[in-house]
């Protein structure tokens, strides 16, 4: 988690703060209430998050509780993660089943 | 802003608040019209693009009260995109005013800009079949239904009728806009060579919402010398087209971009929400009305009005690149002491 935590920050600093505000800027902040990130900056992180860590976004799934931190941003990606694995894994069990019924 | 005192009983909200004296009203356009054309800008008229929607019908009504109408010069440019209904009613309106005007078919001009081609690049960037006979448009989700993010989508028709609506990527989005303001940058240019023949400034037609939350194009609809009703609310551009005679088809019409093969509505381009209701969490907005208040008054839940106010703050954060004037590094002086 830390380490997602770390490469979203570092995106977030090198796409939308520039200068020193990198160092007032908490995994916390709202995007929204700092004025970081517009639409257009979150179609930007969304592109990153698909591109980096290979998992799918859904449209229900953009909204503010997803991507308005740094935090909020790596939670979600994790949680993405997780249900990927765990759904690779239940596929991975039927399968066994199925060859298992032979 | 007009804040309100929280210690205050909450005062009642309906659309009265934007009821206008149209007659006041218009006087004191006409004065300021006189002012800025004749005295600050010293031209002798006013150059107006029609599109055959409200906004440029009210703005050339009010320039030709203001200025004579043998002072106002209206420019239809239709091109490859537009409805033959705008053209249609930007007679109607330039035979109702009496002022002089010309049709300038700017589709020749954009194809050899590469315009239809460059869009229709980036649209396959998004649906690879896209090709000849397909229609397209790029629409926003309601912001009222959910408090998802307001991310642009393509809705594109085949041939056959059949519809497809996909997410954009950022490099899809960029490149349709990017192509698509050829339009709006060519129509500008026409408006000041006619503007530049005659002597005449040119009239910008924003409305207050579109100004404010920058639905426009730099450079494009955006430039102008003047902009007459830019501090004027939609629902108040109709009362006041309503006084001044504009014909009934053109206040009737629903506004629209025209800039999209596929027929799309302002709302569902740019503002996401009926464009009176708009109006009012603007308005309520700018004279600091809590959320419940507006919401209350217009039969709506304070949690979607909140999404609005939110919405409104985070368009004038990220459009205010379109409203800034080309930036100096240091004032120039001389120039300065002129304005």
């Amino acid at each position: 988690m830390q380490q997602l935590e770390q490469e979203v920050r570092q995106f977030v600093i090198e796409n939308f703060i520039f200068g020193d505000e990198a160092s007032d800027f908490s995994d916390d902040d709202s995007f929204l209430e700092k004025g970081l990130v517009d639409s257009m900056g979150i179609l930007t992180l969304m592109e990153f998050v698909k591109e980096k860590y290979s998992i799918p976004v859904e449209d229900e799934e953009l909204i503010p509780d997803n991507w308005d931190s740094v935090r909020k941003i790596a939670s979600f990606v994790q949680s993405k993660q997780s249900a990927s694995v765990a759904t690779f894994s239940t596929r991975n069990e039927s399968t066994e089943e199925l060859y298992g019924g032979r | 802003m007009e804040a309100v005192d929280a210690r205050e009983p909450l005062p009642a909200f309906s659309s009265r608040v934007l009821e206008l004296d149209c007659e006041r009203l218009t006087v004191e356009l006409e004065q300021a019209i006189r002012d800025i054309v004749l005295r600050r800008l010293r031209r002798r008229g006013a150059v107006i693009g029609l599109s055959g929607g409200i906004d440029s019908s009210v703005t050339a009504a009010i320039c030709a009260r203001a200025l004579g109408d043998n002072h106002v010069f209206g420019v239809m440019m239709p091109e490859s995109d537009s409805s033959d209904e705008s053209l249609d009613l930007a007679q109607m309106l330039t035979k109702s005013l009496g002022i002089s005007s010309t049709v300038e078919n700017i589709a020749p001009t954009l194809e050899a800009l590469g315009c239809y081609q460059r869009r229709d690049d980036a649209i396959r960037k998004a649906i690879s079949e896209y090709g000849p006979g397909w229609k397209s448009k790029i629409v926003l989700p309601n912001v009222l239904d959910s408090s998802q993010y307001s991310l642009f989508y393509l809705v594109v028709q085949s041939p056959s009728g059949e519809m497809k609506r996909v997410r954009l990527t950022s490099e899809a989005y960029l490149g349709i806009v990017a192509a698509t303001n050829f339009k709006q940058r060519v129509r500008k240019t026409m408006e000041y060579y006619h503007a530049d023949r005659l002597w005449y400034a040119v009239a910008g037609t924003p409305n207050r919402q579109e100004y404010a939350q920058g639905f426009f194009v730099k450079n494009g609809d955006g430039s102008a010398d003047f902009k007459p009703i830019a501090h004027l609310y939609k629902t108040q551009v109709y009362q006041l087209g309503r006084y001044l005679g504009v014909p009934e088809d053109i206040l009737r019409r629903p506004p629209t971009t025209d800039t999209y093969s596929l027929e799309q509505s302002q709302e569902e381009f740019y503002f996401a929400l009926p464009l009176d209701q708009m109006d009012l969490c603007l308005y309520g907005k700018n004279h600091g009305i809590p959320p419940q208040v507006v919401a209350e008054g217009m039969g709506l839940a304070t949690e979607k009005v909140q999404r609005v106010y939110a919405m409104i703050d985070s368009k004038l954060r990220s459009t205010q690149y379109l409203r800034l004037p080309p930036l100096l590094i240091e004032t120039v002086n001389e120039v300065d002491a002129t304005q």
